[in-house]
């Protein structure tokens, strides 16, 4: 009887236990799932809201390349060309656009055209000059608020003081539409031209070219002087209060956040030493010496990976222990080493605040070529567009995190790459 | 300038190993005797001899080239009596008129005087430059060469010059460190002769305006951080609020439950959580959280505005999760397994191991862990500049609107900058509270985690 009654407890006590283990069970699994399903959903939120970026809307436009119009004759020297009055040739285009436009209409109709269409016009006659004289039908780039309204990120049923565009605008577009003469093709300007206060001719190719030159920077600096730390406190440095200074140093380092750093390049490299402003040159030093303490810990791996027998076995042939060092076990940690920077490069990569504070966040309209000039840098240009209030932008800004992101895929790749490939196992 | 100058030190890194080279091997026949090194230590010899005084001569130059022609400039400049002049606008003005002469159009006279003298001395610098690194290059590379005979023992002195570099290498840690501290210091020192570092501290009027002209009392700023502090401290216990419970029930699962066939799969792409840019949180937060947030807040009836501290928090948490994750999952592992297998063996079933024996043995870790999320929360900036706002807000309510300290430093740093105003200097002080906070932080975290690894190893 009693026995019974103990047992059946002892049966709902397990049951109970049981069931509480699986429920523990279960918030772990819920936990990782959550993680995941947030990783999921914000690069589905990047994916949605940028692929649209990579198609403009180009409109045709009938431009009357008329010599008089132009000021120009059919043998004109190519200088005299370049000096061709092609706005008027785009004003007169944009006058006939549609039949019997008004001058108030003619102002509306303006206002669906990028403000590149002028060099577009130029260039097209540049690159032909036998057209002087003839009617050619080309595709010219539209205005940023026609492009997010075909591709549907800007609504038309909110109030009009509310849009872009007015409703005679819009029922110009949905005119062109009918008529076929405006479609959407792939955005070669996002990958060709720098930054732009008009989206539709904003690009990542200067921010690129700025990153580039900041991570060669980075690389330049910090990956030998990485190596040289990183050898001599693990292979050469006594063992004393100097050293164990050092390596609490170092770990602390690489806590210190980012910003921080961004103060000590201004405070030093930009207000002390006086380097140019908002160059890759300054970004980049302050970016490696960010990622100093990284790529240190990750090459003292590699070297500590190394069996202590390689060296032993060059000591006992005679080498110094410099030889032994430099000779064998270094070009044995190599490839350690080069993966270790390479993730440290990535962290520089995406690195913003920093930057920001030594003044690449200005607005620089064209290409960098050097090291000493002013650029922009990709996360850095990402922000600037994230905090654009014209809505073209939002989608480049989308746009540009998958760039970045493809980039930073690349460089792990190729350090998981070097990793599997050169790795030994002793 | 940059490139020639590379170039010319490229050139001189060969001829110089290759001298080095031949001289030895010259001299060595010479004399009839064997050199005592190689032929290639006398080479490296003669480089490091070529190339280091070279370089220092060249970084100083890069470094202190500006500020001296600057000085020349400023302290020949005809000043005009009676005119007030701000020396930086001054300077920026004579350096664009330098750089490009149509900005000289509607100048005044003294100004393009002196943008004129500044070219000159530019070009001046730049052709001493030049001669100047050859000269020193060529004396470098005759010193080295005076010692090239084959009783020189040139590896020993080649080995103890990389000792010398390796050295400077990872002092180079200990220089960032003492430039840190340095340049936070000096201008915060400039920062609290201007308020006082009790209003600081403790006041709660964060109205970071200057006059813009001299006597306009109306318009005086005031610097109380208390504000800052608190919305720095509310983000970050949001944030903590997030990744607490997911990052370290995550590590749970993946420690004591999951198959090593998802723990493959899980912890890389953990990892890729952990590699995405902050920034890309930043647009995350702002363009699909920050309008949830707004949405739900107006459906329970709070008016929440579109920039929250809940949505930048939510989303730092989020940054957060792979941090603790990673590092609990360690520190679970390292809980030796046969504390696992004592508790099992009792009787007990695997969530009550967990949570009586291995959380217990591994808390002091995971405490650690902890606070270093917390100091990465706290230094965290990209996330709360774009989602969590630049009003200064002393409230415990998420859905307003709160700043940062980081948040601030970007806001005090964008734009022109005066260092003779305390809006911009008090960036420098925000910073110096930051990286005393985050560093203090991190010596208690790594301590902890030290000693809790000595416990078990």
């Amino acid at each position: 009887m009693n026995n019974s009654i103990a047992k059946e407890k002892i049966i709902s006590l397990r049951k109970k236990r049981s069931l509480e283990d699986m429920r523990f069970k279960y918030y772990g699994f819920t936990a990782m799932c959550l993680s995941l399903a947030v990783l999921v959903f914000l690069l589905y939120t990047i994916f949605s809201k940028g692929y649209t970026a990579f198609q403009k809307t180009i409109v045709l436009l009938e431009v009357d390349y008329n010599q008089e119009v132009l000021k120009l004759t059919p043998d004109s020297s190519d200088e005299d060309m370049e000096k061709g009055k092609f706005f008027r040739v785009k004003k007169q285009a944009i006058e006939n656009f549609f039949p019997d436009l008004s001058k108030s209409d003619i102002k509306l109709v303006k206002k669906l055209f990028s403000t590149n269409v002028d060099k577009e016009i130029k260039d097209y006659f540049l690159d032909n000059p036998e057209v002087i004289n003839t009617k050619q039908q080309i595709w010219v780039t539209a205005h940023s608020d026609v492009d997010q309204l075909l591709k549907g990120n800007s609504r038309r049923d909110v109030p009009e003081d509310r849009r872009k565009l007015n409703d005679i605008q819009l029922s110009y577009v949905d005119q062109l539409v009918e008529e076929n003469r405006v479609k959407q093709v792939f955005n070669n300007f996002f990958f060709t031209k720098a930054d732009s206060r008009h989206p539709e001719i904003a690009g990542v190719a200067g921010s690129f070219m700025g990153s580039l030159f900041t991570l060669f920077t980075v690389f330049i600096l910090s990956f030998p002087i990485a190596i040289g730390a990183s050898v001599y406190l693990e292979e050469f440095a006594p063992k004393n209060r100097i050293t164990e200074l050092i390596e609490v140093n170092i770990s602390n380092l690489a806590a210190v956040p980012s910003i921080v750093f961004g103060l000590l390049g201004l405070g030093v490299l930009l207000n002390v030493f006086g380097l140019p402003r908002s160059t890759p040159l300054v970004g980049g030093s302050v970016l490696a010496l960010m990622t100093l303490p990284t790529i240190i810990i990750a090459c003292r791996a590699s070297l500590k990976a190394v069996p202590p027998s390689i060296k032993e076995g060059a000591l006992a042939v005679g080498a110094t222990k410099t030889q032994a060092v430099f000779h064998h076990v270094v070009p044995l940690a190599l490839p350690g080493t080069l993966t270790g920077t390479i993730i440290g490069l990535a962290q520089a990569l995406g690195e913003t605040a920093p930057l920001i504070m030594i003044g690449m966040i200005a607005f620089i309209p064209n290409i960098p070529t050097g090291l000493t000039e002013p650029s922009a840098a990709l996360p850095v240009q990402i922000y600037l567009w994230v905090e654009s209030a014209e809505r073209g932008f939002q989608e480049k800004s989308a746009a540009a995190i998958m760039v970045i992101l493809i980039f930073l895929f690349m460089m792990n790749a190729i350090a998981v790459f070097l990793r599997n490939r050169f790795e030994r196992k002793w | 300038m940059f490139f020639w100058s590379l170039v010319l030190i490229a050139v001189g890194i060969f001829s110089s190993f290759i001298y080095g080279r031949s001289r030895i091997k010259l001299n060595s026949k010479k004399q009839g005797t064997k050199s005592k090194s190689l032929p290639n230590y006398y080479a490296q010899y003669v480089l490091m001899w070529c190339l280091f005084p070279a370089l220092i001569v060249y970084f100083s130059w890069a470094i202190f080239q500006e500020q001296i022609i600057q000085n020349i400039v400023i302290s020949n400049f005809e000043f005009i009596e009676g005119a007030v002049y701000n020396e930086g606008l001054l300077l920026a003005e004579i350096r664009n008129v330098a750089n490009n002469p149509s900005f000289a159009d509607g100048k005044s006279i003294e100004i393009i005087n002196a943008a004129s003298h500044y070219s000159s001395l530019r070009q001046i610098s730049q052709i001493s430059f030049y001669t100047s690194i050859i000269i020193i290059m060529l004396l470098g590379a005759l010193y080295a060469s005076q010692k090239l005979k084959p009783e020189f023992h040139a590896q020993h002195t080649i080995e103890k010059y990389i000792q010398y570099i390796l050295i400077f290498c990872s002092s180079v840690a200990i220089f960032t460190t003492i430039g840190i501290v340095f340049s936070l210091i000096f201008e915060s020192l400039r920062f609290f002769a201007e308020v006082s570092i009790f209003e600081f501290l403790f006041s709660t009027e964060w109205y970071p305006f200057i006059p813009i002209r001299e006597g306009q009392t109306a318009a005086e700023g005031s610097f109380g951080a208390v504000p800052i502090f608190a919305g720095t401290f509310l983000v970050m216990v949001v944030a903590m609020c997030v990744a607490v419970p997911l990052g370290l029930l995550t590590a749970i699962y993946l420690a004591e439950y999951a198959s090593q066939r998802v723990r493959k799969i899980v912890k890389p792409l953990l990892e890729i959580l952990a590699g995405i840019p902050t920034i890309v949180y930043g647009f995350f937060a702002f363009v699909s959280v920050a309008p949830f947030v707004k949405a739900f807040g107006q459906s329970i009836g709070i008016d929440a505005s579109p920039t929250s501290a809940l949505a930048a928090g939510m989303v730092m948490g989020v940054m957060i999760i792979p941090f603790i994750s990673s590092l609990s999952d360690d520190v679970i592992n390292s809980v030796p397994q046969s504390l696992r297998e004592a508790s099992l063996g009792i009787g007990a079933n695997k969530a009550e191991t967990i949570k009586k024996v291995i959380l217990p043995a591994a808390l002091p870790g995971i405490v650690g862990a902890f606070l270093l999320a917390i100091s990465r929360a706290i230094g965290e900036t990209m996330i709360v500049v774009v989602a969590a706002g630049t009003a200064p807000n002393l409230t415990g309510n998420p859905f307003e609107n709160v700043t940062t300290v980081t948040v601030q430093i970007v806001v005090a740093l964008i734009g022109d900058q005066e260092f003779d105003n305390p809006r911009t200097l008090s960036a420098f002080a925000l910073g110096l509270v930051l990286f005393v906070i985050t560093l203090f932080l991190n010596i208690i975290a790594l301590q902890i985690v030290k000693r809790y690894r000595e416990r078990y190893e």
